[in-house]
């Protein structure tokens, strides 16, 4: 319990230490007093719009995308009983990335003079998450659903879709193509308030609802037969957690593009740091996530200033040698 | 992790004789009867009697003849050699890590190669094609280097599951390098390209590349294949029967990374084949592996060659991706096994 208490408080301040540190920097260095002063409302004119427009919107993003990713990761391999389970398994991110390559090769054309792209952008990718989850689950059900057959299921329709996406993007001309590509590998440049905002609720609705399912995740993860056998309707919760997971994923996904490692590695992570309880596993590996995605983004803004590199490139760049250490270190 | 113990794959253990005789007849024939087709089929179509003579009696004045000849022949023959490599890798895959979403590519092959290629079309692309294919092979076998060396090195030794992780970790890692390779210098595109897996340039020359590793890795994976069965059954399963598993798993792994390292370099990242086709041979002729390497082999061909006749005809004169095609053939296949009951692909 004293640990526990002490890792959450650890994760609490290095997330707050890297809030601090990503406000300062950027293509525009602003002083720590500044940011203080602007915050305050004295500040200039500039450096407001650039904390307030630019900055916080973005890293508010990437703290719940990363928070998302992560809680979502946890669930599946929960109910999967797969350690390489990840968002990507239900299809999310072949399905949001299918949705982002068609509406960048058919419809992207026609609404770059509204501005549409960033409005309708998101819209495809969740869309397109939901329609490969939901296929995949009415493909995997027969007389109910058992977690291999999901898996094999999504292996397939992932394939399936990812083969189509490359299929249309090798049509694209080199500028759609890179957009795409950027898109791909996950990329949370253009957030604004309007986002952060459409991403939100789902976090403070969803979030709360997972929790409340920590007790049934840790007999969920023992398999079908001890949970049945503990008295839990083993297909209709593993619906709802089905569903709960989509949902913080797709969310996550629409605004932060295909980030792919992190849904993996983050519950990986906190597992070997409090081990395998939900009720602890999954506020830790949120925190993580958190922290992970803001830690990235903050390079990814700085690293090759002024242009920047997508944040997903970051994420594994720098979750892979962390996790390959613990790897290593734990039996 | 897949529970391989359950009652309904100890059934499965019980190997099929009849549906091995089946597969190994039937997979034949269909093969060969896809190879001829896939001569005869193209922008020039060529009769197959015209086939057989070009290659039993060549004579190099008849275009035609040049053409099964120089082009067509190399291009099935690679297509034939390719798919049965991937499908047995996979195979290997599945049954060293007893993960049923393992394949080839999970040990840091396919990430090592791009990798390497990122690297070329930075910085070196004008070097040959000779030298691309073997920077390819190189970083594929550097990625696979890497996978098994931190996962020897992890605390408990080398478990299916440390095995899985580290490699799809290092793939993250390796592919994240390569992606920003690739937009930094502006070489996505050519980088996509090539991985998008193409038969089209395979010629004599790449097939004389790939042959010596072709004998090597075949002959590995068969001679493994009784012992992969029983590793299959668990660690301490094989350990108790006597088995020195590291060395199997060492083996295994050399096995698969010169295949899919050799399929890697001269056809770009066919996916779908190494993944699938063990599932499916498995759902036909049971969990022993020495059924299912060889039936396997002849299956993964067959879906290549297969794949590759669509992927030039379907949109000609341009090709589409043959990747894209065994994944379009292969997913409404796949998808019927797993629902079938009983058999638990």
């Amino acid at each position: 319990m004293k640990r526990t208490v002490f890792i959450y408080a650890v994760l609490v301040l290095l997330i707050f230490g890297v809030f601090l540190l990503s406000l300062q920097m950027g293509t525009m260095t602003i002083a720590p007093l500044e940011v203080l002063r602007t915050f305050m409302g004295s500040g200039t004119e500039e450096h407001a719009l650039v904390l307030f427009e630019f900055r916080l919107p973005r890293m508010v993003i990437a703290l719940l995308v990363g928070t998302g990713l992560a809680i979502s990761g946890a669930i599946l391999q929960s109910i999967s009983r797969n350690e390489l389970a990840d968002p990507g398994i239900l299809g999310i991110n072949a399905g949001a990335g299918l949705g982002v390559v068609l509406f960048i090769y058919f419809v992207q054309g026609s609404y770059t003079a509204l501005g549409g792209t960033a409005f309708f952008l998101p819209i495809f990718a969740f869309v397109g998450a939901l329609t490969a989850a939901f296929l995949i689950y009415t493909l995997a059900w027969k007389k109910g659903v058992t977690p291999i057959r999901l898996l094999l299921v999504g292996i397939g329709i992932n394939a399936g879709f990812t083969a189509i996406l490359i299929v249309f993007q090798l049509r694209m001309n080199p500028n759609d193509f890179m957009q795409a590509t950027v898109w791909l590998n996950g990329d949370i440049w253009g957030a604004t308030w309007h986002e952060t905002l459409a991403t939100l609720p789902w976090m403070v609705l969803l979030i709360p609802l997972v929790m409340m399912q920590a007790k049934t995740l840790n007999v969920m993860r023992l398999g079908d037969p001890s949970a049945v056998s503990l008295g839990i309707k083993v297909e209709r919760t593993r619906r709802r957690l089905l569903v709960l997971a989509v949902m913080l994923a797709g969310a996550s996904v629409a605004v932060g593009g295909a980030i792919s490692f992190l849904g993996l590695v983050a519950p990986h992570i906190a597992r070997r740091m409090v081990g395998p309880r939900h009720q602890v596993m999954i506020p830790t590996a949120a925190m993580i996530g958190a922290l992970i995605l803001l830690f990235s983004d903050m390079i990814s803004r700085n690293i090759l200033s002024p242009s920047e590199i997508p944040v997903g490139i970051v994420v594994a760049i720098l979750g892979a040698p962390y996790f390959l250490y613990l790897l290593m270190k734990t039996p | 992790m897949v529970d391989e113990t359950s009652p309904t794959a100890k059934q499965q253990l019980r190997s099929k004789p009849m549906a091995v005789i089946m597969i190994m007849m039937a997979g034949t024939i269909l093969l060969i009867c896809a190879i001829v087709l896939s001569m005869s089929l193209g922008a020039a179509n060529i009769t197959p009697g015209t086939v057989w003579q070009a290659i039993f009696a060549y004579d190099d004045l008849l275009t035609e003849h040049q053409i099964i000849h120089e082009i067509r022949l190399p291009r099935v023959v690679g297509a034939v050699l390719v798919g049965s490599f991937l499908a047995v890798s996979g195979a290997l895959m599945q049954g060293m890590t007893r993960n049923a979403l393992a394949e080839p590519s999970i040990i840091g092959i396919t990430d090592g190669a791009a990798l390497a290629l990122a690297i070329m079309f930075a910085f070196f692309s004008s070097v040959s094609y000779t030298g691309f294919l073997f920077a390819a092979f190189i970083g594929a076998g550097v990625g696979t280097a890497l996978v098994f060396l931190v996962g020897s090195l992890a605390k408990g030794g080398l478990t299916p599951a440390k095995l899985a992780l580290a490699g799809v970790t290092i793939g993250a890692f390796l592919s994240a390098i390569s992606s920003g390779i690739a937009i930094y210098f502006d070489v996505a595109q050519d980088l996509s390209f090539w991985f998008a897996g193409g038969l089209a340039g395979m010629d004599w020359h790449r097939l004389q590349l790939i042959l010596p590793v072709v004998v090597i890795g075949m002959v590995i994976a068969l001679w493994l294949a009784r012992s992969i069965t029983i590793l299959s059954l668990g660690k301490d399963v094989a350990q108790g029967l006597g088995q020195r598993t590291g060395v199997v798993r060492t083996m295994g792994i050399i096995a698969v990374m010169l295949m899919t390292g050799a399929a890697v370099a001269v056809a770009g990242t066919i996916g779908f084949i190494g993944l699938v086709i063990p599932h499916i041979t498995r759902a036909f002729v049971g969990l022993d592996y020495r059924y299912i390497v060889p039936c396997s082999a002849i299956l993964g061909s067959l879906l290549l060659v297969v794949a590759d006749i669509v992927a030039r005809l379907v949109n000609a004169p341009y090709e589409t991706p043959v990747g894209a095609i065994t994944a379009l053939i292969g997913v409404p296949f796949f998808l019927y096994l797993a629902r079938r009951e009983g058999r638990g692909v």
